[in-house]
């Protein structure tokens, strides 16, 4: 027996896939947010052999590919090489629409941090520009323990 | 150019745990990454091209392939990631055969990996089946074992301490194995009492969760004598996987086995698989398995595995040793798990296993297991093909 | 001198882009676009050596994602096969290799996406590293503006230029019958549309769609007697660092190497001189400006002014995406495997409505990752 499928009623199932995650951050990841959280300090590790610093710290250098034991601390300034001002509604980003993202070469560092950018209006944000971190008064180990980084 | 030949040339793992909390993903990898180079002398500058897999959702990072640059040395090189559930270490394993026999890439680094630590096993594996069919009934990777287990046991007699056999002796193995994670012998006693997980599977029937990872590189005959004195060549290798829901899997005995290794026989020239090959690492995720499956690979008549482990032919000693790492039921780290298999028989063939080393290998087979009741099968040898 | 001797893609086949293909299954898109391959190719299953399917199972919804097609496409029937999560780019240099390796005559390699079955924000936020990244709320959209706002400033590349690719693009697109979206917009109607993230604007993107599309490779006397060969002349793919502060988001450095390796391979010395038409991967308006740069067509940091003069035009000496691009139809995976597809159309004069005169050799693209971090470049020809 067939059956002639025009007009067939498309149906739609709507669900979720919940499945919870624990990630380990690992012994480097988890000084750097030991720094933030106690001491509000930033700190990198340096490559050996290009000298590369690297914020967020890695154990192993990406250009090189070996491992990075020596620990920098940075200063907590630095200057916008880029950002952007979210226009969309999204709830993964912190803050209120608009939430303004950018990468961040902190003084000392080889690589850019990516974070928020804030306590400035969209338009007043400028390529080029010198930024603080600013931290949260209560802080948990984590990325977001700073809270943004503010033009100085 | 195409059609080198290629060899396994060296081999790195982690020490597998339960739980890694000293190192995130980006660092497991690298671990055994390092380990692998240094086991073949060699540099990341040597490697032509990386191939990574694992199981998204058990670490929960879309594009791992592009996330643990770090850890696999992919920067600047070629790199892609392929995934295909338990087998994706052979099919990851195999890739590496395929990428040096091109004559396109010289040297290549095959990784697999998994953090299992990292979610809830059942509740990622779950998200495997379809969401409109199997997934309001799938139980979890057990359920659908326990069911071709039941199976087997009616039709052949078997019984749940033949069964126990397999885990007993995987676990015996392990204690030879510095890297498995579980090294604390068991007795059958100790299976049949432990805790019944989905009948007739117990806790020590099955395997572990595990954080760990391997490589191995391959080289093609350019390369791999100057690298390994003693390289594991490729011979043959299958990928079966036939099947996509539950309800159309034939659990009379592994189907996708049978037709991987058949092929993989009747590539490799292999008339007398208990005969001709030396030593076998088997995905073997649970003790049943290790009966059922080992028919599939044609060791033996249908109904014939219980009385060809208990005769202890699969032991170590014994005519065709099966698992000397101690196999799954000591150590899963899914993703890296079927490229383990890989990776052990090699270093079987290189002579390099240390205490769980089998004297005399010339052939050695490894296989992979996983999604939904799929087999992969390679063939690896001494001989130069 | 070539690695490639006698490989040969000898059939294509893609579904329409469609935005929502909801009577459709993973499956269903797959099998359709490999019976189109297969009919393309004068072939059935038999002829098919091996298999190899190209998913992503975040944007499917499901670990494994294999697993939902490979019985569209072969695996039913007892072929070896492989999956490869990433662009179809690269999936396709996958499948070569197997052939290369003198196992397989032939490969068959799909793709699927629907982009429909899930919010991309979610899906592409997972891209980003869980502990550094993802908690900022890093998406494909505030990611590629970041490029986008870095490759603006550091070589002076404007809006206007970037709005131009668009323009062209969707002009493209009218002559494409498997295209989504059939509508011209004009420079004024680029730059006025609504700002997604500052400086992308909504034509600056494209959009989130659904598609399979299949390719059947070809080596030795397989490909000899192919009904349509087009010969592949050189392929080269490549990762940068995945970190964003890691690269200069401005310089596609992982392109230009897999490019080198590729015209090394297929000989080209100077691409906008030898190459006839491209197709590119134009996720975005100025990622088609920075990927000219990385193939060689101009200069670092001359994207902008190459479409200025009107080069990358249909009427210009190198047109790229005539098919109207990913600005037209994005189904993610899958489009770097339509680019491929469109160029094998290209090279046999099969393009209808969107030919290109006399082309001899096509290059096709493909990315994978945020912000293009990995490349894959094809050369095709006669």
């Amino acid at each position: 027996m067939t059956t002639d499928l025009k007009g067939q009623e498309l149906m739609v199932y709507e669900s979720r896939i919940k499945v919870p995650y624990t990630w380990s951050v690992g012994e480097v990841g988890s000084r750097f947010l030991t720094e933030l959280k106690e001491n509000k300090k930033i700190w990198g590790t340096k490559c050996p052999i290009c000298e590369a610093v690297f914020v967020p710290p890695k154990k192993t250098c990406t250009y090189c590919f070996v491992t990075c034991h020596e620990w920098v601390e940075l200063k907590d300034e630095g200057v916008l090489q880029t950002y952007t001002v979210v226009r969309y509604d999204t709830t993964l980003i912190p803050g209120k629409k608009p939430q303004i993202i950018g990468i961040v070469l902190l003084d000392g560092a080889d690589t850019g941090i990516t974070h928020l950018i804030g306590g400035v209006s969209p338009d007043q944000v400028k390529v080029g520009m010198r930024l603080k971190a600013v931290f949260n008064d209560k802080r948990a180990g984590h990325i977001l323990d700073i809270k943004h980084f503010k033009p100085i | 150019m195409g059609k080198k030949r290629t060899a396994i040339v060296a081999t790195g793992q982690t020490h597998h745990r339960s739980s890694r909390l000293d190192v995130n993903g980006i660092e497991l990898i690298n671990e055994a990454v390092t380990r692998c180079l240094e086991d073949g002398d060699l540099t990341i500058e040597d490697i032509d091209a990386v191939v990574i897999g694992n199981m998204d959702h058990f670490e929960g990072i879309n594009y791992v392939d592009m996330w643990s640059i770090d850890g696999s040395g992919g920067f600047m090189k070629p790199t892609f990631k392929l995934t295909t559930g338990g087998t994706t270490g052979s099919t990851v394993g195999q890739s590496g055969f395929y990428l040096t026999s091109s004559g396109l890439f010289d040297k290549v680094l095959c990784i697999g990996w998994e953090k299992n630590s990292e979610s809830d096993t059942t509740a990622a594996i779950t998200t495997a089946f379809d969401p409109i069919w199997d997934r309001l009934v799938f139980a979890g990777a057990i359920g659908g074992l326990a069911v071709e287990a039941t199976k087997y046991m009616s039709e052949y007699g078997a019984t749940e301490e033949d069964a126990a056999y397999v885990a007993v002796r995987d676990r015996t193995h392990a204690l030879n194995n510095p890297y498995a994670q579980l090294r604390k012998p068991i007795t059958i006693e100790d299976v049949m009492t432990s805790p019944m997980l989905s009948d007739p599977i117990k806790l020590l029937d099955v395997c572990p969760r595990t954080d760990g990872a391997c490589a191995v590189v391959w080289a093609n005959e350019d390369y791999a004598e100057k690298i390994c004195p003693r390289p594991a060549w490729f011979h043959a290798g299958s990928v079966k996987h036939p099947y996509n829901m539950l309800g159309d899997t034939d659990l009379s005995g592994l189907i996708s086995m049978e037709m991987a290794a058949k092929e993989a026989y009747q590539k490799a020239g292999i008339k007398n698989p208990l005969k001709e090959i030396d030593v076998m690492e088997l995905y073997l995720p649970y003790s049943c398995s290790g009966l059922s499956w080992i028919e599939a690979l044609d060791l033996c008549e249908r109904g014939g595995a219980p009385r060809l482990v208990r005769d202890g032919v699969t032991d170590m000693g014994g005519e065709l040793p099966i698992n000397p790492s101690g196999g799954v039921i000591a150590t899963n780290c899914i993703g890296a798990t079927a490229l383990l298999r890989i990776a052990e028989a090699a270093i079987q063939i290189m002579d390099k296993g240390g205490d769980r080393q089998v004297p005399d290998v010339e052939t050695a087979l490894a296989t992979g297991f996983g999604g939904c009741f799929w087999s992969d099968v390679t063939i690896l040898s001494s001989k130069k093909p | 001198m070539s690695g490639i001797d006698n490989i040969a893609i000898v059939g294509v086949g893609q579904t329409t882009i469609e935005r929502n293909k909801l009577g459709d299954t993973f499956a269903d898109m797959v099998f359709e676009a490999t019976q189109k391959a297969l009919e393309d190719a004068g072939m059935t299953m038999d002829d098919i050596d091996n298999v190899i399917t190209t998913s992503n199972d975040f944007w499917d919804g499901r670990t494994i994602s294999t697993m939902a097609v490979n019985d569209a496409c072969g695996a039913g029937l007892g072929k070896n096969i492989s999956a490869l999560e990433g662009d179809g780019t690269f999936s396709c240099f996958y499948g070569m290799t197997r052939i290369l390796s003198g196992v397989y005559g032939t490969s068959l390699v799909v793709s699927h996406v629907k982009g429909s079955e899930s919010e991309n924000i979610h899906i592409t936020n997972a891209i980003f590293d869980p502990i550094y990244m993802r908690p900022i709320g890093l998406d494909s959209l505030n990611s590629a503006a970041m490029q986008m706002r870095r490759y603006m400033s550091k070589y002076g590349v404007t809006e206007e230029q970037c709005a131009k690719v668009s323009v062209k693009n969707h002009k493209n697109a009218l002559n494409n019958p498997y295209a989504q979206i059939k509508k011209e917009v004009s420079l004024e109607d680029v730059l006025e549309s609504r700002l997604i993230a500052d400086p992308l604007k909504l034509y600056d993107c494209s959009p989130v769609s659904d598609a399979a599309a299949a390719v059947i490779i070809a080596g030795g006397d397989r490909a000899k007697k192919a009904k349509k060969p087009v010969w592949v002349k050189g392929v080269g793919y490549c990762a940068d660092a995945y970190f964003l502060g890691d690269r200069d988001l401005a310089d596609a450095i992982a392109l230009d190497m897999a490019a080198s390796k590729a015209y090394e391979m297929a000989e080209i010395t100077d691409p906008l001189e030898e190459i006839d038409v491209a197709e590119v991967y134009d996720a975005f308006s100025y990622m088609e400006l920075m990927w000219y740069e990385g193939l060689g067509f101009c200069p670092i940091g001359a994207g902008g002014k190459l479409i200025d003069k009107g080069i990358t035009e249909m009427d210009g000496a190198l047109p790229v995406n005539p098919s109207g691009g990913l600005l037209s139809g994005h189904p993610v995976i899958v489009g770097g495997m339509i680019r491929l597809a469109e160029a094998v159309l290209q090279v046999r004069g099969d393009a209808g409505d969107h030919q290109v005169k006399d082309v001899n050799t096509a290059l096709a693209h493909g990315i994978n990752g945020a912000c293009g971090q990995s490349h894959c470049v094809w050369i095709v020809g006669r």
